[in-house]
């Protein structure tokens, strides 16, 4: 895959070279050790906190031995988190794949348009774009929830994970286009395209034939991206949804804010809602940065 | 370049072939059916973002604006300009605005200082830095949600015989006074709210320095060796000064992910909680406890015009030297 323009890449390091170093030198890379390895420990400390509460049973459980690892290691909390969760699992998975596919479609082709095939005006749009992306969606919450309350009269079935899929989508366009407007930019030589047009190409057949080929990391980026804001957004979920159509961020929150908490259940309910992400993170990780440095803005 | 500042026009306005003076009647259709296409194509996203966003806004304002009266006739709301006077004034809502206050800075200085201070630790490159980038990055990829319900009970206000989470672990290592309350009580609690929003976002803000650093060629480095600067002076005079669109971008960034901040605050302190309140969350009890859709777009779209304030001059500015092609 030509990832030649991924600003991931960007974070590839230069060679450690240790040359002839004066004492100070040395006394300073020992710090920076020192230093990496206690910050990483403190960012570590809450995952460390939810996976050893996540394997006691509930009956051992006790406050006062929250931070020991298990006495007797169990998978009860587990257990019992999936099958609280699972509904709510699927019906996220089926959410951000959706949402995702179509945001990331629609996102080539605007990134196409602003980058190589403009019309007057264009950079007036992309600019309106953009600032989609910056909005409190406080600010069209009111109508929004309104909007779907009135199409819920005529169509009972629009609740739940299609409303979400429709907001998803829509307010996923603006990172969309911005990152695919970036790598076009960047990675499809313009001449390329006038080439392909003086040889009588349309807008549609170059875009199908020129760019679409090399679209493949953009793709990527933006699949990844929008499907963990779209897995991890509790906003729209809450004033969207309930607990029986909505989304597994609502379903852990439900979990989590019950009374008497079970802790076993609620920590691996946390690790179960964050395991696709998490997969995602740890498989494909050089994508998910790019996503970031191409404009993470939510 | 991170965020807005792509390189796009570098490429030249493809589309815009034939933009000249001359003006006759058939060129102008040969110039129209030339970026026609284009456009029809980015329609469906106009439409959408035309109504979902500019539609939505516009009626929030609208609505902002109404009278309303309750059934009995009495008027809840007085309409007009008056209903944003009223919730200025409105004490809930200057508290609310204080913790946002509070929240913003702490979250703004917190993630500037970590993100740069891991990236200043790696930028030379250390043995293992990807696993060391990889763990210090890890919290982005958790919902704020999942994040939330973790902080919860680590940011437990309970001290002494009953303390959990941070306070526990803080006495276990002998540091009990260092133990807190947290967000749950004081002027400044916010401040610890701030905690978990660090957490989770300063690996992103290294992540952004580091491709700076990474961006800035060696010779440069070299060339102020050759010149006798200092590894200080290097860093002040030759490095900094080239990451300072990164700063600017990362403040922006981090300043408006503070100022929509919802999830985690929610999620940590429950709903409605008065006392971690800051406009966003405020703007949920208004919707669905205080059932007063006016003040909640009221108080929505002042949240917006903050963030616009500070996004809009951002915006112009790193779109700035793309107008200049024009």
């Amino acid at each position: 895959m030509s990832a030649a323009t991924l600003e991931a890449d960007r974070l590839a390091s230069p060679p450690v070279r240790h040359r002839a170093s004066t004492k100070g030198q040395k006394a300073w890379r020992s710090l920076k050790y020192v230093l990496l390895i206690c910050f990483s420990v403190i960012v570590l400390m809450p995952a460390y906190a939810l996976l050893v509460t996540s394997f006691k049973r509930q009956a051992d459980y006790d406050q006062s031995t929250a931070w020991q690892i298990p006495a007797h290691w169990s998978v009860e909390g587990w257990v019992a988190a999936w099958n609280t969760l699972a509904p709510a699992v699927g019906r996220s998975l089926v959410m951000a794949v959706i949402a995702s596919c179509v945001s990331a479609m629609l996102g080539s082709l605007n990134g196409y348009i602003f980058a190589k095939s403009r019309f007057p005006g264009s950079h007036v749009i992309f600019v309106l774009f953009l600032f989609g992306m910056f909005i409190p969606y406080q600010a069209i919450m009111i109508p929004l929830s309104g909007m779907m309350l009135n199409i819920q009269d005529g169509a009972p079935w629009f609740s739940g994970i299609p409303t979400l899929i429709l907001c998803h989508i829509v307010y996923g366009i603006p990172i969309c286009t911005l990152i695919f407007r970036n790598y076009y930019a960047t990675s499809v030589p313009t001449e390329i395209i006038e080439a392909s047009r003086v040889d009588g190409a349309t807008t549609w057949s170059a875009y199908t034939r020129v760019v679409l080929p090399i679209s493949p990391p953009a793709f990527v980026v933006t699949l990844i991206w929008q499907f963990t804001s779209a897995w991890n957004d509790f906003l729209f979920a809450l004033f969207l949804t309930n607990q029986s159509n909505g989304p597994v961020t609502f379903g852990l929150n439900a979990l989590a804010s019950g009374q008497n908490p079970n802790y076993p259940q609620i920590m691996a309910g946390v690790l179960v809602a964050s395991l696709p992400t998490l997969i995602i993170y740890i498989v494909l990780g050089k994508y998910f940065v790019a996503g970031l440095m191409s404009g993470s803005v939510k | 370049m991170t965020v807005l500042v792509g390189p796009a026009d570098a490429t030249g306005p493809t589309g815009r072939a034939g933009y000249g003076n001359e003006h006759n009647e058939g060129d102008d259709m040969v110039k129209v059916r030339r970026w026609f296409p284009s456009f029809l194509f980015v329609l469906p996203s106009i439409i959408l973002i035309g109504i979902f966003v500019y539609g939505f806004i516009g009626n929030n304002i609208i609505g902002s604006f109404a009278m309303v009266r309750t059934r009995s006739g009495r008027i809840k709301a007085p309409g007009g300009f008056q209903n944003y006077s009223s919730l200025i004034g409105d004490p809930r809502y200057q508290h609310a605005l204080w913790n946002l206050l509070v929240l913003t800075v702490t979250f703004v200085a917190g993630t500037m200082f970590f993100g740069l201070l891991w990236a200043l630790l790696l930028e030379r490159g250390a043995k293992f830095e990807g696993l060391f980038r990889s763990l210090l990055l890890f919290p982005m990829a958790i919902s704020f949600v999942a994040a939330g319900v973790v902080w919860r009970w680590l940011l437990s206000p309970a001290t002494g015989a009953q303390a959990v989470g941070l306070n526990q672990l803080f006495q276990m290592m002998g540091l009990g006074g260092l133990q807190s309350s947290w967000y749950s009580a004081g002027r400044f609690n916010m401040a610890a709210m701030a905690i978990p929003a660090i957490w989770q976002l300063s690996g992103y803000i290294m992540a952004l320095f580091l491709a700076g650093f990474r961006g800035i060629s060696e010779d440069q480095r070299e060339a102020a060796r050759v010149d006798g600067a200092t590894e200080f002076k290097l860093y002040r005079y030759v490095l900094f000064p080239q990451l300072s669109p990164i700063a600017l971008s990362a403040l922006i960034i981090v300043g408006h992910m503070s100022m929509k901040m919802f999830d985690l605050i929610y999620s940590i302190a429950g709903q409605s909680s008065y006392t971690a309140e800051v406009p966003a969350t405020l703007m949920w009890t208004q919707m669905f406890q205080l059932n007063d859709p006016t003040a909640a777009a009221v108080n929505a779209t002042l949240l917006l015009l903050i963030v616009a304030v500070a996004v809009i001059p951002y915006l112009i500015y790193t779109n700035r030297t793309e107008k200049g092609v024009h």
